[in-house]
């Protein structure tokens, strides 16, 4: 009785030294997810980057105010959502995020989902303060200038990243949704 | 009985590796806290920073017949240097060679470095640090409670030669520049061993080129001299960015460099210097 029960706690033991080992595994060095800017979603809600991890993202930078380009980049990523097959959907965010976080508070966020018809719980809407939004500007490689208070030119890049965030694909300009529905199927059975 | 002592070694054994793993963990986790933290720890920077005044510029890029006002600042007199970058990453851990994250910096981060706190070999501590990221100026920029010069701040200032603050239109203005801009070797020398210019800044074109806080404004594709755009798709608004001053040969050397890079590239004739903002002059 008594070997059993050591026998027993050594199992216990064994796998709980292995369970600590895998929470220890880093984050791989170019994720997105070492980024520790303080970012609010839609609801209001405060988050950091490494809290979209496990999922594969479907990333873009716009501003809501925008008449030019934003529209027809807010189209393709609805475009690409209708896309991904219904069983990866749940593995997946489509993130758009916000060049202009002074106009972009979080209630006009929310009120863009609800206008656009990108309510579900799929899609992520994030905004934060100047720093922060340079920042992952230069993350993504995307330029951008405010030519004036309402106004910004940027590149237009669609971006998707992995579960562990890491750059899968850009594609930049005249942005095929085709492929890049497929390349987001492909990560995320990968991962 | 035998069994019982044999599975009692086992679970001592285990329980004691364990134990072991588990502090190493927290060592480890506490290591890479730090590594991690976003917190900038400060240094002291003992450089002069010049005044610059500001005033309405014609902008490199953009239409025509729109200035850019350039509020009044202050700047480096001269790059931050091998020394006291050194500085920087040992009270910064996170931003030392061995730590870096390949989001921050590329390969060649700091890349003759014969290790993390020293300098590469026969490298002069007054000499501008190069192999540096964008993310990496800024981190240090921060570390002494400034932040890097904008673009047009920049530009502003390197308008100047040694006797005028706009020497553009002078014929030779370009040519200098180009001139400066062909030598070898140049980022190993020195800062201030040559004339400031009109404000009092040192090697604005003779030792390395220098990142500026939004050199990732430049919505232009890699051959843009005409102002005409291959691919309009690539850019939303961005017809209100074209060359507005096409002679200017080593304009379009600088731009074309900012074009090209990524925030995480590190090169070897690319450094920075700081900046600040007045706030004497505003609260007047």
């Amino acid at each position: 009785m008594k070997y059993i029960s050591y026998l027993f706690f050594s199992v216990v033991l064994f796998a709980s030294c292995k369970e600590k080992k895998q929470k220890a595994a880093e984050l791989p060095s170019d994720s997105i997810f070492n980024l520790t800017s303080n970012w609010k979603n839609q609801n209001n809600d405060s988050l950091q980057l490494k809290k979209l991890q496990g999922k594969t993202l479907v990333v873009v930078m716009i501003y809501t105010s925008c008449k030019s380009a934003c529209p027809i980049l807010v189209s393709k990523m609805k475009n690409i959502e209708s896309k991904i097959s219904r069983n990866d959907i749940n593995n997946v965010s489509l993130v758009l995020v916000s060049i202009d976080p002074k106009t972009d508070t979080p209630q006009r966020l929310k009120e863009f989902a609800k206008d656009n018809k990108m309510d579900a719980p799929q899609w992520m809407f994030l905004t934060s303060n100047e720093g922060a939004t340079q920042e992952f500007a230069n993350v993504l490689s995307m330029k951008y200038k405010k030519i004036s208070p309402i106004e910004f030119s940027h590149s237009n890049i669609i971006s998707v990243f992995n579960a562990n965030g890491e750059l899968v694909s850009q594609e930049e300009g005249a942005i095929d949704v085709d492929k890049v529905a497929k390349t987001v199927h492909e990560t995320v059975q990968n991962s | 009985m035998k069994v019982l002592n044999c599975f009692k070694i086992v679970f001592i054994v285990l329980l004691f590796s364990c134990n072991k793993k588990n502090d190493e963990l927290q060592v480890n986790s506490t290591d890479v806290t730090k590594a991690n933290s976003n917190t900038i720890h400060p240094i002291s920077a003992d450089v002069k920073m010049v005044y610059i005044p500001g005033g309405e510029y014609k902008p490199f890029y953009g239409s025509d017949a729109v200035l850019t006002k350039v509020e009044p600042f202050l700047i480096d007199e001269r790059a931050v240097t091998n020394s006291e970058f050194l500085a920087f990453v040992k009270a910064n851990p996170k931003w030392k060679k061995s730590n870096i994250k390949k989001i921050y910096a590329d390969s060649t981060y700091l890349r003759d470095w014969q290790s993390d706190t020293e300098l590469p070999k026969n490298a002069k501590p007054d000499a501008p640090v190069c192999f540096v990221s964008w993310f990496a100026a800024k981190a240090f920029a921060q570390s002494v409670g400034k932040r890097l010069p904008t673009l047009d701040e920049w530009e502003f200032v390197a308008m100047a030669d040694e006797v005028s603050a706009n020497a553009r239109t002078k014929s030779d203005y370009s040519d200098n520049i180009i001139n400066l801009y062909l030598q070898k070797n140049r980022q190993y020398n020195q800062v201030k061993q040559s004339k400031p210019n009109y404000w009092g800044v040192y090697n604005v074109f003779d030792l390395i080129w220098e990142w500026t806080d939004d050199f990732n404004s430049v919505l232009t594709t890699n051959d843009s001299r005409t102002g005409q755009y291959e691919d309009k798709s690539l850019f939303c608004a961005g017809s209100a960015t074209s060359s507005t001053d096409i002679l200017n040969y080593a304009a379009f050397m600088r731009f074309a460099l900012r074009t090209s890079l990524k925030a995480n590239y590190t090169i070897a004739n690319l450094g920075f210097r700081c900046a600040k903002d007045t706030i004497i002059i505003k609260n007047k």
